[in-house]
């Protein structure tokens, strides 16, 4: 805490929340939004013998939110160190 | 060889390992028994997270219920898997910078107060046995169907073997025999599948096959599969079940859930380092995906399977509509296949000649007309299959050799015992460093403090022993419990405790309690496990249209509502508790977990 000062703590509190954020957000679209609220629309779609909301519901959502924690962990890491806070 | 041979071979030789792993590691500090000394690596640490989360449930029950559920099944998937990005975003790496031993010490620090933390161990303690019992169960019921013993005699192996490794080496013990015990789930789930998958489509890659085409015709097995099931009266595999909100809050109820459960937490204190902490989320995101999307295949599959068992005829038609009004294609019941023989024996799967013509009609009662029924010659249903045999029965449906029969026991059992070890040993933390180290015997040794956890390990493995044996309730229902508390009381604790500076003493107490009390009683208000229900489990009932499942969402909601209100109209919390909090926002400084 010493070697950052209040402004610069706060924005990087604030930089985390953004890409915390931003995240959930596709994390939220692809699995509540394409999955379960639009997966009817989504369906008409063809993919394999049945429509776009089953594989998201299915299949698709489980592989985006790993995508979505590999960017996650990614980006704070680079975070950190942009902001002199990473661990050495 | 025989299956019985295999069997004990090969289980035989997995609790070998097990036992070991756990002499090899026994743990000689508090440090080293709560969370293995922190320094365990991110991939070992995403390896020993998947088994710790897979337990009997997704490795037995899972692909089953999505087998009979189909798109209903998609809460189970996304519900499971959604809650490590939660996880890994909004609570591990904060809580692994803290570094402390257990959740309910961050809830008593945070809130400055060891009544929030008894609270919280209150929460913990609920959670944890209720999802003990089941892996208990499912324990017994491996080794009652696989080594013919009965169910008593399995829980008393399987409690021993939990005993010697959990009781031993506490965390660090559990943490490499978890990583063993991944691989020998993983490798026991996926090589039936790809057996599975290769014999119905030609694709040898299961979550691939699940979009192919059956094998040897030109339309895609959902397909197929949606043709024959409705044309007997079930639901279409790929749509229709529960109404939208209640598939949306249950699959946010179990996310949340996930997120909030004790035992998958505190093995995010055991790596070096904040930044190992986010990593290890994703790794134990992949090593849960390997099994979460092969599930969704076997579940397809397996009904295909047990569908195209049943009638014979129907597989090779191109017209199922016409083939099933001929009686021929049902399956004759001088033809019942051996599996369906040998499962009868666990009550798993009856049938029963009702119309007397010598062949077995399976369809759904509810979902067809009678006079379609009655044209047909059809006087109700005759097969029960549970849910619960789909993955166990699978290899001998599919006619797969012994040794892969036996590996499927093997990797139950070890998902059991995984789940089971590290729910065990965040019982017994919370009981003998939060309630007697830091609440009622603030004065004992680091020794003694030990020789507690370890006293504490072995009473909880007693007692759910115990309630594998006497299950208070559905096993199912029971795990419904678990989720909803974890989300309504736990996970809004913590998650405020970082993303807020003015949620105080008061508001967190007051939200935990409302969460708790909310959603324990909406569950027993319609299923009872202890009491009888008051209301039917029914949707017109349930308030909003949201079942039992899924009123740990709402019960989150309104833990955070009142801990926001009660916070605002209540003192604020103290400078040095804003100041821990920008500590633990900031990675720099994690050092390894320690003591206070």
């Amino acid at each position: 805490m010493s070697e950052m000062n209040k402004s610069q703590a706060e924005a990087y509190w604030k930089a985390n929340l953004r890409i915390v954020g931003g995240s959930l957000v596709v994390w939220f679209l692809v699995s509540y939004g394409a999955g379960i609220l639009f997966a009817d629309a989504l369906n008409s779609i063809p993919v394999g013998g049945t429509g776009l909301g089953f594989w998201f519901a299915q299949q698709g959502s489980i592989i985006i939110f790993l995508i979505l924690i590999a960017f996650y962990a990614w980006r704070m890491n680079k975070l950190d160190r942009e902001f002199d806070v990473d661990e050495q | 060889m025989d299956l019985m041979t295999w069997t004990y071979l090969l289980v035989g030789a997995s609790f070998a390992l097990y036992i070991g792993i756990a002499i090899w590691t026994r743990a000689s500090s508090t440090g080293e028994f709560y969370v293995a000394g922190g320094g365990v690596h991110p991939i070992a640490n995403g390896m020993a997270t998947g088994a710790d989360w897979m337990s009997a449930a997704s490795f037995i029950s899972m692909a089953g219920l999505i087998a009979f559920l189909g798109y209903g099944g998609s809460v189970y998937l996304m519900g499971w898997t959604g809650g490590y990005v939660l996880l890994a975003m909004l609570l591990a790496p904060y809580l692994r910078k803290y570094g402390k031993f257990t959740v309910p010490e961050f809830i008593g620090d945070r809130y400055y107060s060891q009544t929030a933390r008894v609270v919280a161990v209150i929460c913990l303690i609920f959670i944890s046995f209720t999802y003990v019992a089941g892996q208990m169960r499912g324990v017994g019921i491996v080794f009652s169907r696989f080594l013919e013993v009965d169910l008593l005699t399995g829980l008393l192996v399987g409690m021993g073997i939990v005993f010697i490794y959990a009781v031993l080496g506490g965390m660090k013990g559990i943490t490499y025999t978890q990583v063993a015990q991944y691989c020998v789930l993983i490798t026991a789930y996926i090589i039936p599948a790809i057996f599975i998958s290769f014999n119905i489509t030609g694709n040898p890659v299961p979550p691939l096959g699940l979009w192919g085409n059956v094998e040897g015709s030109d339309t895609h097995l959902l397909t197929r599969l949606n043709e024959i099931v409705t044309e007997l009266g079930f639901a279409a595999y790929t749509s229709g079940g529960k109404s939208t909100i209640d598939i949306f809050c249950i699959t946010a109820a179990l996310m949340v859930g996930t997120a909030g459960l004790p035992h998958v937490i505190v093995r995010f204190f055991t790596v070096p380092r904040v930044r190992d902490a986010r990593s290890s989320a994703g790794w134990a995101l992949l090593f849960i995906a390997l099994l979460y999307t092969t599930a969704p295949a076997v579940g397809a599959m397996a009904r295909y399977n047990l569908t195209v068992t049943a009638w014979p005829g129907v597989a090779a038609s191109t017209d199922v509509g016409s083939a099933v009004t001929d009686p021929q294609n049902a399956l004759a019941a001088d033809a019942i296949p051996d599996w369906m023989k040998r499962w009868n024996a666990t009550g798993l799967i009856k049938w029963e000649d009702k119309n007397g013509d010598g062949r077995i009609q399976y369809y759904n009662e509810k979902g067809l007309k009678p006079e379609v029924a009655q044209s047909r010659g059809w006087t109700g249903n005759e097969l029960i299959v549970d849910n619960d045999i789909m993955v166990l029965a699978n290899p001998e449906i599919a006619k797969l050799p012994n040794w892969v029969i036996a590996l499927v026991a093997a990797g139950g059992i070890a998902a059991a015992l995984s789940t089971a070890a590290g729910l065990l040993l965040v019982i017994s933390s919370s009981i003998s460093h939060d309630l007697m180290k830091s609440t009622f015997a603030k004065g004992i040794s680091e020794k003694q403090e030990l020789m507690a956890g370890r006293i504490a390990a072995a009473v909880a493995i007693v007692i759910a022993g115990y309630l594998g044996y006497n299950p208070p309730g559905f096993v199912a229902q029971v795990v419904a419990f678990a989720f909803g508390l974890a989300a309504s009381s736990l996970f809004p604790a913590i998650m405020m405790g970082i993303f807020s500076k003015k949620v105080n003493r008061e508001g967190a107490i007051a939200g935990m309690l409302s969460g708790l009390v909310f959603t324990m009683g909406y569950i027993l208000w319609f299923k009872g496990i202890f009491i009888t229900p008051v209301q039917e489990n029914i949707p017109a009932n349930w308030l909003f249209g949201i079942s039992p499942e899924g009123i740990g969402f709402v019960g989150m909601l309104l833990n955070f509502a009142v801990a926001f209100l009660v916070s605002r109209v209540t003192a604020a919390p103290p400078e040095r508790i804003q100041e821990l909090v920008e500590f633990i926002r900031s990675p720099r400084g994690a050092g390894s977990a320690t003591h206070h």
